[in-house]
């Protein structure tokens, strides 16, 4: 595995906390269990068994696959289908972290502690690392140039690396528009190019997992779940995740019209000068300097699904490189990035 | 309580409810402007799907693209593609997300417009209901008879028809009675056992989520109350164990699971299952999955089986219970869907994905084409882009199936391009045995052997032997392409003949060229040429000559065939062995071998080679000369008093 190097941490919490929770609520799931029948299926019951079965026809069928793993909710959930795919093995495949060295820290802890340590799980890490002797810095570069060079282009660079033929992602048809049309198994040139009018018809659960030498296939197992399905799921299944996705008081800034965390010294001084202590959860993860706070006191996972319910706004709102006009998820699919 | 309420006053109590919904999978159809993004979009609106920045988007793209003048168009809510939004049509199938406090909804939007066909069988092929909408200005079109056809094809059980602007109509009861009427009557030829018709003005959501106060005459719910009500659960075939194995799982020595979604029926730990197409059985002993090992597993879980012995089985194979078994065969009749700018060739190998199975097969009879509009049937000698086929399939190998009909998991497949790898078509296997040439063939020589007696022969086989001065048998050489079985052949039959013996090579490309002109790469067609070759050694041996016999035969059990049709007393098996990246280098440069398809027998191919258990002789021919091999043989014979 590479070797991971982790900024410094200017306000860390106190030594052994630890910076993932898994959410345990009494009154979930056990009896559940008694309501499903034969008869009677629920939808997750019924959406996990079509991510796993995706999962594992892909491990089948190819040669070298990942799975793209950004830490986030969607990614958690993901890998938690992978593990009951291939219960008591474990995945046959590695997972891939695209690692901007600015992601939260905590989004490391829970890296290192949980995923590789606690469920001993591989996870590979790839930094663009010419990007990083150029000094790309979200803060001066911009979040379009940084993401371009720092996550696509990291992305585009780890592929190549490795050779891998199929990568799994956790994309949603849910999240945007132009998402709503996209496979289940993606198909991609030997540029990473996506090609909206030449994609391949899918029917039933038949993938037709046949591709050129040069092709690349990207794999969203959890295409048809919602984002509502997502957080019910880590309810019930009591899925651990990163702990900025729950409310605490934290130093935030603000920037760009967004509150940005204060995460590490990287902040520039003239703006780490202005941080307040504000009560603030992260409705999505990514680079501290481009995911923007939401002011909240959910600290209970059941707190978070209610805001997320009553909220007016769709959920990629926090992030700044979402904040391009018009169809821009297009775009970035073109370029590789889903 | 309404759902805000809920939401914010008992989390618990809304996770619950959620977490306890089923899933409904739908699709719309309809021809352009018949109001089917409309629909979708009210749909979404009036379930409090839709986000208020969505909406002030929508607002302000009514004003641009919108197609009502600037006030609010639920069509936009729905819209994809910028390139397809610019030009204002949608292409393809679309997936939408809702859900209401009973059920979750995945709709299937698929347009239309040319691509129609194609998109639609995709589109309806994962959905349980389809929306078919009808102008109630236009009625019952010529499309309306296609979706409705399409519908029907890939085994949707219900089908609402939505009778949509009712308010361009003035909501007239006799306007939707005839409509009703002529839909009826039409659509009774079709399979589609469960119908309901809504009056609905989409545009102005009458009838759609709401019920409408200009249709005080229909008493039928509303669009969305039969939705959520239709009953799916027994849909799904709970009767017929179907579990085709998807990948073995072998994570330590301790544990062999078999992983795999199940198709349909019910399986418990103690059942007795059968492994096809092999039909050994073995006992369940453990469903296991992450969150403990079940009681009983069903349709459309996904565990991981257990077995109490080890059995071969691997993906692509099937576990069912032993009383009840699907079809196992190399050849069905099917419906096929073509879905590629090149039309279908009969003939032409394509990849069949079935279930876990994948396997070659070759569209052996293209029987008519159905119409899409009429549905009257046609014959025909090519399917065309979005044209619907009857066919029969021919396979390399057998699989397990069973009809669409009783089954939408068993009974479909898809057809690939070998070159192209695209998705070439969808197809749908029917009730009724395939009559193609080889189960023809297998047909006639069944009743073959029990009508006509063999006349024997004047000179006893002890005379011939005493002329030749040899006992008559066939030596049969198998391996790899690249093994050196034709070589090794051809040199054993010099030695022999120059000791003053007897003997003739029967060699796998001559065969090819002659007796088995005109024969295919089937695995039914591989079968017939090695039963011909095995035939024609077995008259060389009557004739007291040794018969040497050069044949690739990767199947265990067709050589067995050969030894049987030769007899076990004659039959002299020989595996040639060699590795198979030594064989694959020696068969490149080899002119004849590169076109050979019964090449495919290299693992990453087709047919594997199965090598044999229990060979006469094991020649490794990466170490050994030509001559060598030849000495080998020779005293082999030698020993076996054959050449006296
Ligand atoms: N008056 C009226 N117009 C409708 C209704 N439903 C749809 N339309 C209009 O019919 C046109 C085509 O609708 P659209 O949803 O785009 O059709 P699609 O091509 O089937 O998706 C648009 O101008 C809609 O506003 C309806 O119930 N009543």
């Amino acid at each position: 595995m590479d070797d991971q190097p982790i900024p410094a941490v200017a306000n860390n919490d106190q030594a052994g906390r630890l910076r993932y929770r898994t959410h345990i609520d009494p009154q979930s799931t056990q009896e559940e269990d008694a309501s499903v029948t034969p008869q009677k299926l629920t939808h997750l019951k019924q959406l996990e068994a079509e991510s796993i079965h995706i999962i594992r026809e892909v491990a089948s069928e190819f040669k070298n696959p990942v799975m793209l793993f950004s830490v986030g909710k969607d990614s958690c959930v993901m890998l938690h289908l992978a593990r009951k795919a291939f219960y008591p093995g474990k995945p046959p495949f590695p997972l891939l972290h695209v690692d901007t060295t600015w992601n939260f820290q905590s989004m490391y802890t829970f890296r290192d502690e949980y995923i590789v340590k606690e469920l001993g799980l591989e996870c590979l890490v790839h930094i663009n690392e010419e990007g990083l002797k150029d000094g790309i810095d979200p803060f001066k570069h911009g979040s379009r140039k940084f993401t371009e060079v720092m996550n696509l282009g990291a992305l585009r660079q780890a592929l190549d690396k490795y050779r891998f033929d199929a990568a799994f992602g956790g994309g949603r048809r849910d999240e945007e528009k132009a998402r709503a049309k996209e496979r289940i198994f993606s198909f991609r040139d030997q540029h990473h190019q996506w090609d909206p009018k030449n994609q391949r018809p899918e029917l039933w659960n038949l993938y037709n997992t046949h591709v050129e030498k040069e092709q690349q296939i990207r794999v969203f197992p959890i295409s048809n779940w919602t984002e509502l399905d997502i957080w019910q799921y880590i309810y019930m299944e009591q899925i651990p995740l990163v702990d900025v996705y729950y409310a605490k008081e934290r130093p935030v800034v603000e920037h760009e019209g967004q509150l940005i965390l204060v995460d590490d010294d990287r902040t520039p001084p003239e703006l780490a000068a202005t941080a307040q202590n504000k009560w603030v959860r992260f409705r999505t993860l990514g680079d501290y300097p481009l995911t923007g706070a939401t002011e909240s006191k959910a600290t209970e996972l059941t707190d978070i699904i209610q805001e997320m319910l009553l909220a007016t706004r769709s959920e990629r709102e926090g992030r700044v490189i979402d904040a391009d006009p018009g169809a821009s998820m297009e775009e970035k699919k073109r370029q590789g990035y889903y | 309580m309404n759902t805000d309420e809920l939401i914010a006053e008992d989390i618990h109590g809304y996770l619950k409810q959620h977490e306890n919904k089923e899933l409904l999978r739908f699709l719309t159809c309809g021809s352009v402007d018949d109001g089917k993004s409309t629909l979708i979009g009210r749909l979404l609106y009036d379930s409090k799907m839709v986000y208020e920045d969505q909406l002030a988007a929508v607002t302000t793209d009514s004003k641009q693209f919108g197609t009502t003048g600037g006030t609010f168009d639920p069509a936009l809510l729905t819209d994809g593609l910028k390139a397809e939004r610019e030009q204002g049509i949608t292409i393809d199938v679309a997936y939408r997300y809702f859900s209401t406090s009973k059920r979750k909804f995945i709709i299937a939007d698929t347009p239309g417009h040319e691509q129609y066909t194609r998109n639609m069988a995709t589109g309806a092929s994962t959905c349980d209901l389809a929306i078919i909408l009808i102008d109630a200005r236009h009625g019952v079109q010529t499309q309306t008879r296609r979706h409705s056809f399409i519908a029907s094809l890939l085994g949707i059980k219900h089908v609402v028809v939505a009778i949509n602007k009712m308010d361009l109509v003035d909501f007239s009861e006799e306007r939707y009675e005839e409509i009703k009427a002529d839909y009826t009557e039409f659509v009774g030829k079709l399979e589609l056992p469960d119908i309901e018709f809504v009056p609905m003005s989409a545009l102005n959501g009458d009838n759609v989520v709401n019920t409408s106060e200009h249709t005080p005459w229909y008493k039928g719910g509303t669009l969305m109350h039969h939705l959520e009500n239709v009953h799916i659960a027994s849909d799904r075939n709970l009767i017929d164990f179907r579990f085709p194995v998807q990948y073995v799982s072998r994570p330590d020595l301790n544990f062999r699971g078999f992983c795999g979604t199940i198709s349909s029926g019910i399986v418990r730990p103690g059942d007795e299952v059968m492994a096809l197409p092999s039909r050994k059985t073995a006992i369940v002993k453990r469903i296991a999955t992450m969150d403990g090992d079940l009681e009983q597993a069903y349709a459309p879980l996904a565990p991981t089986i257990v077995l109490d012995r080890e059995i071969d089985v691997s993906r692509g194979d099937m576990l069912v219970h032993p009383n009840n078994v699907p079809k196992v065969d190399q050849a069905f009749e099917a419906m096929l869907v073509w879905m590629e700018e090149d039309a279908l060739q009969p003939g032409k190998q394509y990849t069949i994905k079935q279930g876990t199975t994948t396997a070659t097969g070759i569209i052996s009879d293209l029987r008519y084409r159905i119409d899409v509009n009429t549905m009257h049937s046609e014959g025909v000698d090519k399917l065309d882009l979005n044209e619907i086929g009857r066919v029969v399939i021919d396979l390399s190998r057998p699989c397990a199936f069973d009809a669409y009909s009783r089954n939408r998991s068993t009974g479909a497949f898809i057809v690939v391009d070998k070159i192209s790898n695209n998705t070439v078509a969808a197809g749908m296997i029917l009730d009724r045995d395939p009559d193609s040439a080889a189960s023809r063939r297998r047909e006639i020589s069944e009743k073959r052997g029990t009508e006509i007696k063999v006349h024997e022969s004047l000179i006893s086989a002890e005379e011939r032997a005493t002329r030749l001065t040899q006992q008559p048998a066939t030596i049969w050489l198998t391996g790899l392409t690249g093994s050196g079985k034709s070589a090794v052949a051809y040199a054993l039959e010099r030695r022999l003949f120059d000791e003053g013996k007897s003997a003739t090579v029967l060699d796998g490309r001559n065969a090819r060229l002659g007796l088995s002109a005109d024969l295919d790469y089937t695995l039914d067609d591989r079968k017939e040429n090695l039963r011909r070759a095995a035939e024609g050694a077995k008259l060389f041996n009557d004739a007291g000559h040794i018969a040497v016999c050069a044949f690739l035969s990767p199947s265990a059990e067709d050589r067995a065939m050969a030894k049987a049709i030769v007899g076990d007393d004659k039959f002299i098996e020989v595996y040639l062995e060699a590795p198979e990246d030594v064989c694959k280098e020696r068969a490149e440069t080899d002119e004849f071998a590169k076109t050979n398809k019964d090449m495919a027998a290299f693992s990453d191919m087709a047919a594997p080679y199965e090598p044999p258990a229990a060979a006469d002789l094991v020649l490794k021919t990466d170490d050994l000369t030509v001559d060598q091999s030849v000495q080998k043989l020779y005293d082999l014979l030698n020993e076996r008093g054959l050449l006296k």
